[in-house]
């Protein structure tokens, strides 16, 4: 009896035995085969492990507690995304102006990055080109604010307001960054400005990189126009550049918060600059309300990782 | 593109037509709109660098002027009186901001290359792909999101008011290496594989043949990340405490007081001119690299 029953046990303990040997096997074989490689992928894992994937289960595990840095955190389940949706107005208005930042900004950045490095890859001085569009991304947001306030400043002595009134559009200066409804055109507008960054950078190489053949082939089989080229060639072959692009103008116009705090102030004038890392910041390093901070900020993660994925699954496809 | 011109287009014989598209020639009007729109753009530098030439009456002027009248340099030596009234001297931020971003961009520079590497050139390696599409996830939220934790595990580690605080956790960002995959991925195996056969090791492979090959787009992540680290304001906001360790973007909210003080705005207004330049610098130095990657990344194995 006892052997009928052992026998079965014995050979199933056996088979799980021998898969995990060969796993283990089959990892002491990868660690043998790519030992040097792995050891060069080191630093670089660790540090992503501590500086990137622990911030992000932490984040996800605060955003369930109370914790203000003083105590341990405290699990309170869903009550900061309840009182996040339900009863946060000023949260609301953070994702609508996001929202319609991200909406004018991001595609819009997105095309005049393309259509410029386009144009740039056909001109001569294409250096000096490249930096005039070039320039303005790598400015020091926080000296910049400076031109801004006055350039936008309220009252006559702005540059806008003195040029609007002497052309006669405007009667009386315009308080641009106090005014609710002309601080996110202008915030928008700035955006714009910066937006010719790393993207139409590596735009330009991608545009650089495309095989001269496959234009002369493309020649033979019939291409006629500069935008059919654009379509069948140079946009295919330049697919990586560009889901890096669209992956760029989403994360950026979603995480827009530097200049909207350096022009108009955190909190702004009856949150009409208000973005949701804004919101995240008010909470998290004005108020420390880090809990409630970390639910912002996995809202955030969660919107701007679905659009990223979007993205690449529309590249993908369009292979 | 209208119908004149396309039928225009079709007298044209295919030779010439297939020659002017192989030039990539630009018209004359795309010339003057092109110049016209670089030179708008510039606008707002070239103000800057106008008003911090701009004495303090010129400054609150009516009506307002573009240019400067009387340059001045003035306000540069009030930047470096305003800074010495702080506690700690102009030269001290100035030497944090250069170290701390030239340690980064250095680091950075050699820790996301051999990560990239053997993603690159060995994708049989087990986990790599996985590894790798991690990477691109992370690319994908805004480094706001982790903020908090960050900060916790940095105040954890006791790096919280030191340059190891400033610079370590800027190491993991995911740009860099991939940028180096995207460019390594077009290097010939061939070259890798000869080097071995004559008996070179992986690590003289990687710094005596990969590297020097590769090297535009690690000068192109040179310029990315060191302009990243130069203009961060947040990082040293939030892990700075002391005002030796702070960072030359910070000092603008110091002199400038905030919004509406008026006594230093020569002051800011020079510092904005000292804080954006560097970048620029580096971009005009380093450009023709950038222009050298985009010919190197045409090399198809």
């Amino acid at each position: 009896m006892a052997e009928t029953i052992s026998r079965p046990l014995r050979r199933e303990s056996g088979t799980l035995n021998q898969s995990f040997t060969q796993r283990w096997s089959a990892v002491r074989y990868a660690w043998k085969q790519y030992k040097t490689m792995y050891l060069f992928m080191l630093p670089f894992i660790v540090l992503f492990i501590v500086f990137v994937i622990a911030p992000v289960i932490t984040a996800v595990y605060l955003s369930f507690t109370y914790f203000n840095m003083l105590e341990p955190p405290r699990w309170i389940g869903l009550s900061n995304y309840r009182l996040l949706f339900l009863e946060d107005d000023i949260f609301l208005t953070a994702i609508k102006n996001t929202l319609l930042f991200s909406l004018i900004t991001g595609p819009l950045g997105y095309m005049i990055s393309f259509a410029l490095a386009w144009f740039i890859n056909r001109l001569r001085y294409r250096q000096v080109y490249t930096l005039a569009f070039y320039a303005p991304s790598i400015t020091s947001g926080i000296a910049m604010s400076v031109i801004w306030l006055y350039l936008f400043a309220n009252d006559r002595y702005g540059l806008l307001n003195y040029l609007l009134i002497e052309i006669g559009l405007i009667t009386e200066p315009v308080a641009w960054l106090q005014e609710q409804s002309t601080i996110l055109p202008v915030i928008i507008i700035i955006s714009l400005w910066m937006s010719m960054g790393t993207s139409f950078l590596v735009f330009l190489a991608g545009l650089q990189s495309v095989p001269q053949e496959l234009y002369e082939a493309g020649m033979v089989d019939g291409i006629s126009n500069a935008l059919q080229e654009v379509f069948y060639i140079t946009l295919p072959v330049m697919k990586p550049q560009l889901l890096f692009g669209a992956v760029m103008a989403i994360v950026n116009s979603f995480a827009v918060f530097q200049i909207a705090a350096q022009v108009a102030g955190v909190p702004s004038p009856l949150y009409a600059g208000h973005t949701i890392v804004a919101h995240l910041y008010m909470h998290g390093f004005i108020q420390f309300e880090m809990g409630y901070a970390s639910a912002v900020a996995v809202v955030l993660f969660v919107m701007t990782f679905l659009l990223g994925r979007m993205a690449m699954r529309l590249f993908s496809e369009r292979g | 593109m209208t119908a004149t011109s396309l039928v225009r287009k079709k007298r044209v014989s295919p030779n010439q037509r297939f020659i002017r598209l192989l030039k990539r020639e630009a018209s004359p009007t795309e010339y003057l709109v092109m110049t016209l729109m670089a030179l708008f753009t510039m606008l707002p530098i070239v103000y800057m660098v106008s008003t911090a030439f701009k004495p303090l009456e010129e400054m609150f002027l009516y009506p307002p002027r573009f240019f400067v009248r009387h340059p001045t340099g003035r306000n540069f030596i009030e930047l470096l009186l305003a800074i010495d009234s702080l506690s700690v001297p102009f030269s001290r931020y100035m030497f944090n901001s250069l170290f701390v971003s030239i340690t980064t961009v250095a680091a950075s520079v050699i820790i996301s290359s051999m990560a990239a590497y053997p993603l690159a050139k060995y994708p049989r390696m087990p986990g790599g792909k996985l590894f790798f599409s991690i990477v691109v996830s992370a690319l994908m939220f805004a480094p706001e999101v982790t903020q908090i934790p960050r900060y916790l595990i940095v105040d954890q580690l006791k790096m919280i008011d030191t340059y190891w605080g400033l610079i370590v956790p800027a190491l993991a960002g995911s740009y860099g290496l991939f940028l180096m995959k995207q460019f390594m991925e077009q290097l010939p195996i061939e070259l890798i594989e000869a080097a071995k056969v004559d008996g070179a090791s992986e690590l003289r492979i990687f710094f005596q043949i990969v590297m020097p090959l590769v090297r535009p787009a690690w000068i192109t992540l040179i310029i990315f990340s060191f302009i990243g680290t130069w203009n961060d304001f947040f990082t040293p906001l939030i892990f700075t405490r002391s005002e030796q360790m702070k960072t030359l973007p910070l000092i603008m909210s110091s002199i400038g007081g905030g919004p509406g003080v008026v006594a230093r705005w020569g002051a800011v207004a020079a510092a904005s001119l000292v804080v954006t330049l560097p970048t620029l610098i580096i971009f005009v130095l380093l450009q023709r690299y950038v222009m050298q990657t985009m010919a190197y990344s045409g090399i198809k194995s």
